[in-house]
């Protein structure tokens, strides 16, 4: 999957519909073969980012919102979202701190918002935490102000484990899946 | 008057129907069906009368065809995956082969389609529901010739080629039987099972494929034929599209051999199951 999600995109052969595709492609795998194994056999999956960060991406490429919703709908709906949120010029800055350039996909360069990748970059940013605000209702995220330093982050999200004793029935196993669903691409 | 194209469900984005100006003709049916023969008879039919054409199929696409079918080979894709790698496939050909052509007001000869990708999912567990919402992004053919064959003929067309039934052909992958004759003729009946489903469905066209090649191409030409004049079967009246003129006819012709012959044989399709 990973060669052809890199050839797609280094030759640009990617539409919003190929794009989606793909990248459903990809975490169907990751789903089949990792994240549900490990859930039946009773772990705890913490998933660094999830079928939502799809949602947004393509949504704000150009496919239709409930089509891409019902293509992931084979997933579970997981039983805790923490989504980590940060002013959308705070996040911009994080990210382009300490980078000399912007990648094609990653600044949605292929949206043709703009012609310098730095505007480009911020305004499809910009989209797509628009929509994940919008989600945020939707999947009942719970907030977490990611301006503030990470132990106090951790101290909240451990809170909200606790009183919905998420940790108590299993075994105490935990797996940690990246999901390579990047904001960008 | 030409039926004006339509997508099954929300479609492609952004693309513009009224531009669609060529036919999307497809031929459906199993390994053995006799697919590849019968569009290749079309296809030499449609453009000895002065018609291009283009030709699609599973597994072809430039984004993903080489990895899926190494995946494939490899065994190691779950049903879900492999289901939504085949729907990569399919997309990418919709938007870089077909619908190109097809604003270029070429015959498009699919062999197979969403159909067989469906029914195969179907058979392998997947929600009816669900991948019939992923295959919304198809466009609704201009027709759909189903070659029904039964699974016994079926097997011996296959062992009569190449001596071998096809892994996935034979549903080995879900039936893990030590009798592969047994597990391809149960698979093919289930997969005949939902076309029959499909059928009601989708309307096509379900051809006998029991027959000689020649009686199949003669059945298809006319069919073929009320299309690309512009009638459907119900239709008794004259023909709402002025011929071409017959000189220009001629020409096309000709250019179009010329352009084959520089060409070479087109198409030689790899051995393994589409």
């Amino acid at each position: 999957m990973k060669k052809a999600t890199r050839k797609g995109k280094k030759r640009q052969l990617l539409t919003a519909t190929t794009f989606s595709l793909i990248h459903c492609t990809d975490f169907a795998d990751r789903y089949e073969r990792q994240i549900l194994p490990l859930l039946n056999a009773g772990y705890i999956v913490l998933a660094d980012r999830y079928i939502f960060t799809a949602f947004a991406r393509d949504a704000v490429r150009g496919c239709d919102r409930t089509w891409i919703r019902k293509l992931y709908s084979y997933a579970m709906n997981p039983d805790v979202t923490f989504f980590f949120d940060v002013p959308l010029k705070t996040a911009l800055g994080r990210i382009l701190d300490g980078r000399t350039r912007v990648k094609y996909h990653e600044a949605g360069m292929d949206m043709g918002y703009s012609k310098d990748p730095y505007e480009s970059f911020r305004i499809f940013q910009g989209k797509i935490n628009l929509e994940y605000r919008r989600m945020v209702r939707e999947y009942d995220f719970i907030k977490i102000d990611a301006t503030e330093p990470p132990d106090v982050q951790q101290a909240k999200v451990r809170e909200i484990l606790d009183n919905k004793s998420i940790c108590r029935d299993t075994a105490g196993m935990a797996a940690y899946i990246r999901c390579r669903q990047y904001s960008y691409g | 008057m030409v039926k004006p194209k339509r997508f099954y469900g929300k479609g492609i984005p952004g693309v513009n129907l009224e531009q669609l100006k060529g036919q999307l003709i497809v031929v459906e049916g199993a390994d053995g069906s006799g697919r590849s023969t019968q569009i290749n008879l079309l296809r030499d039919w449609l453009e000895r009368r002065g018609f291009p054409t283009v030709n699609v199929g599973l597994k072809r696409s430039m984004l993903v065809s080489r990895e899926l079918e190494q995946a494939m080979r490899g065994n190691i894709l779950g049903t879900r995956t492999l289901s939504l790698f085949y729907a990569t496939d399919f997309a990418d050909q919709l938007e870089n082969v077909i619908i190109p052509a097809l604003r270029s007001g070429f015959i498009v000869l699919a062999d197979r389609y969403i159909y067989t990708l469906m029914s195969r999912a179907i058979v392998r567990g997947a929600e009816p529901a669900w991948i019939r919402e992923v295959y919304n992004i198809a466009l609704v053919p201009d027709a759909v010739f189903y070659l029904a064959v039964s699974p016994r003929i079926l097997g011996e067309r296959n062992l009569r080629k190449h001596a071998v039934l096809d892994y996935w052909e034979s549903g080995m992958d879900i039936h893990r039987s030590a009798n592969m004759y047994a597990s391809f003729i149960e698979y093919q009946r289930q997969i005949q099972k939902e076309f029959k489903a499909m059928q009601e469905l989708y309307g096509f066209d379900t051809v006998d494929g029991n027959r000689s090649p020649r009686a199949i191409q003669n059945e298809l030409q006319a069919k073929i034929d009320l299309i690309l004049n512009g009638k459907t079967d119900h239709d008794d009246g004259e023909s709402n599209e002025s011929e071409p003129d017959n000189t220009e006819r001629i020409t096309r012709t000709t250019a179009a051999f010329a352009v084959r012959s520089e060409r070479n044989q087109p198409h030689i399709r790899r051995k393994s199951s589409a």
